[in-house]
């Protein structure tokens, strides 16, 4: 059989400018008719990708932020062209690469059903024909004559999403758009998902959310920096996606050191030494390995911050079960248990310090943690999302193992 | 579903107007003009009564202002009959202006999130303005019956088509053609309303050509294409149409539609990378 889509080297080069100072603007840009003063740069945001999706298959596409997911869908769906390549599509395509596009505040819910309907690609009649369906789905009904604007945030998402359920397409795109909605209203859609791939429809996911990336897709590609590092079973795609992520410095190689009295030898988190970590887990799992240089009080303080602001700190040197540790070496695990957080990029500072006293050294924007939580019904609930507010210590635990001398 | 459909996507993209495509698009013009008749008078206490109520306001400042205070000569016909006739074109062409011109802009939104023809854009926010247009121009002719204006019957079955038809070109390749540049460069969102005003007057809305005398003046006035549409328009009322500015009108109206449309579709694909 013909592949549906067949995507031969597709490449897509943008321009960066850089400025220089922005407040010489006037007569930079009179000087600029004459000289050119920008300093043009040419970004590769997709580096010849090459692939083919047979009709009915559920594809994931994977990749860090950055890594061109985005730009191959949006080449896809012929928003922006490519630079280089071709792509040849045999079968009617809909892309969603977000919920509501075309919703427009002051229409009534019905208005915006048929706006963003249209916008999508359905036909007036196959509107009319599964109005009743969709507001059904979206569970909204009561307000479907109400302008837009007096819907909260979550009856606007399920209406959208509940447009974009019923698109009947042979090729579906789907970026990140699952990611809305209450627990309920979550499962309702990865249904719909999964019944579309049942029904022998192609579809293309992008996800952060890497369970629903399994369960709905049977192959996936891993991009990176543009290219194409992987493709095939969803499963192998993952798994190389969280090992790989970034394997960059050692986490050691970035202490600073204000006192030589300890030597930290090794420091793994959630079992990568390397400074980009993946988690996946409510878990923390710090492991040191320290060699002191002469008897001495020690405790680990960790800050998980996001944004600058502190939103997880465990430091332990309030309590009083300050450890003495013996001119040895040490093996030392720290298990932390993580709060619900909000997936994204947060960074992890630790601080080797002697209690009440100073530090011997930290560890200081040096490890990015990335945390993917694939519980979506709490990103609508407010009261459970934890970012931005400094939190009390938490569970911890630690265990400590002397080594050889 | 369809059986062997298949098309390609690569980098360089048909600079001609694929009919069939924006066939079965159809609908899109009538909801994205649906939507925008909606939203704009959506919140307002008088509604529709609008659509009447602004060329009725507008010709009545004008007769003041103009006809009575003035004095602006009006060819013969009661001035508020004979401002309400350029002014009926000249409304549409400006909200189409600014309206198209500004329509790649605000919905940039949807550009970049949802494949469709974009020239779908442009031309609904003109088809917003054609319903204004009908109904002022019922308002019109409800005043052409209160002065009992006497028309050349047969002359307006082809005069005033003829108007409108190429008053729709120039439009068209004008607003396409400023759609497409403020993508780029936002400094047209300021440059359109000026430059609306300043040919508000140097087209003979609110004044005949006959002000001008016996000028050369009018070879380059013509240029502008609602100088033949308003010409055309107010031909059945017994003014005079002189064919070398209507030439000019028309023949500037078809180089400023191919341009127009020509420069959209040039720059059109990266539509949604800049704006």
């Amino acid at each position: 059989m013909k592949p549906i889509l067949d995507i031969q080297n597709i490449s897509k080069s943008f321009q960066i400018r850089h400025q220089r100072l922005p407040y010489l603007s006037f007569r930079e840009k009179l000087m600029g008719i004459f000289k050119s003063r920008e300093k043009k740069e040419v970004f590769w945001a997709l580096n010849d990708i090459s692939f083919t999706i047979s009709p009915g298959e559920a594809l994931g596409i994977v990749g860090s932020n950055g890594a061109g997911k985005s730009t191959l869908l949006k080449i896809l769906s012929r928003i922006t062209p490519p630079t280089k390549g071709k792509i040849i599509c045999r079968g009617r395509m809909a892309s969603l690469l977000e919920v509501g596009t075309g919703f427009h505040q002051e229409l009534t819910g019905r208005e915006n059903v048929y706006m963003n309907g249209s916008v999508l690609g359905m036909k007036k009649n196959e509107i009319d024909r599964r109005f009743d369906e969709i507001v059904d789905f979206s569970g909204v009904e009561k307000f479907i004559d109400t302008p837009l604007k007096h819907f909260s945030s979550g009856m606007q998402l399920r209406l959208a999403f509940a447009v974009a359920a019923h698109l009947e397409p042979e090729v579906l795109i789907v970026d990140e758009v699952l990611a809305v909605g209450d627990f309920e209203f979550q499962k309702k859609c990865l249904k719909k998902m999964g019944d579309v791939t049942g029904q022998g429809r192609t579809v293309l996911f992008v996800s952060h959310n890497l369970p629903s990336l399994k369960s709905i897709c049977k192959t996936g590609i891993l991009l990176r920096e543009g290219r194409l590092l992987q493709s095939g079973n969803i499963k192998d795609v993952i798994d190389t996606y969280t090992s790989f992520h970034h394997r960059d410095e050692k986490i050691t190689d970035g202490i600073h050191y204000f006192q030589n009295h300890i030597l930290v030898r090794k420091v793994s988190v959630n079992g990568i030494e390397h400074n980009s970590v993946l988690v996946e887990t409510d878990r923390l799992l710090i492991v040191l390995e320290i060699e002191f240089k002469k008897r001495t009080a020690f405790e680990l303080d960790v800050h998980l911050k996001k944004d600058e602001q502190v939103v997880v700190s465990y430091a332990n040197f309030v309590k009083s079960d300050v450890t003495i540790f013996e001119a040895k070496v040490y093996r030392i695990e720290y298990s932390i248990s993580l709060p619900e957080l909000r997936s994204g990029k947060y960074k992890l500072d630790l601080f080797f310090t002697e209690p009440f006293t100073s530090w011997f050294a930290i560890s200081e924007n040096m490890i990015d943690v990335d945390i993917l939580n694939s519980n979506h019904h709490i990103f609508l609930n407010s009261n459970t999302l934890k970012w931005g507010t400094v939190l009390a210590e938490g569970a911890y635990s630690k265990e400590i193992l002397a080594l050889e001398k | 579903m369809i059986k062997d459909f298949e098309y390609i996507i690569e980098p360089t993209r048909k600079k001609v107007f694929d009919l069939k495509e924006l066939w079965q698009y159809r609908e899109l013009f009538y909801f994205f003009t649906w939507r925008d008749v909606k939203v704009k008078y959506k919140e307002t206490v008088l509604g529709i009564i609008w659509v009447i109520l602004q060329p009725i306001l507008s010709v009545g400042i004008f007769s003041i202002f103009f006809g009575r205070g003035l004095n602006v000569p009006s060819a013969g016909l009661p001035y508020p009959v004979f401002v309400f006739s350029g002014l009926l074109l000249w409304t549409v062409f400006s909200a189409s202006i600014s309206n198209g011109g500004n329509s790649m802009v605000t919905n940039a939104p949807i550009i970049k999130k949802i494949y469709f023809p974009r020239i779908i854009i442009p031309i609904s926010s003109i088809l917003v303005s054609a319903i204004d247009f009908i109904i002022a121009f019922a308002v019109f002719i409800a005043m052409l019956m209160y002065y009992n204006v006497v028309v050349d019957f047969p002359g307006v079955l082809y005069f005033w088509p003829a108007a409108i038809v190429l008053m729709i070109l120039g439009t068209l390749g004008i607003s396409c053609w400023l759609a497409a540049l403020n993508v780029k460069y936002r400094d047209f969102r300021f440059v359109i309303p000026f430059g609306l005003q300043i040919a508000l007057f140097v087209t003979p809305v609110i004044y005949p050509i006959s002000i001008l005398g016996e000028t050369s003046l009018t070879y380059v006035l013509a240029i502008n294409p609602m100088y033949g549409a308003i010409m055309l328009f107010r031909a059945p009322f017994g003014l005079v149409v002189s064919k070398p500015e209507l030439l000019i009108s028309l023949f500037s109206s078809f180089i400023l539609l191919l341009w127009g449309v020509y420069y959209f579709k040039k720059t059109e694909a990266y539509f949604a990378d800049i704006a």
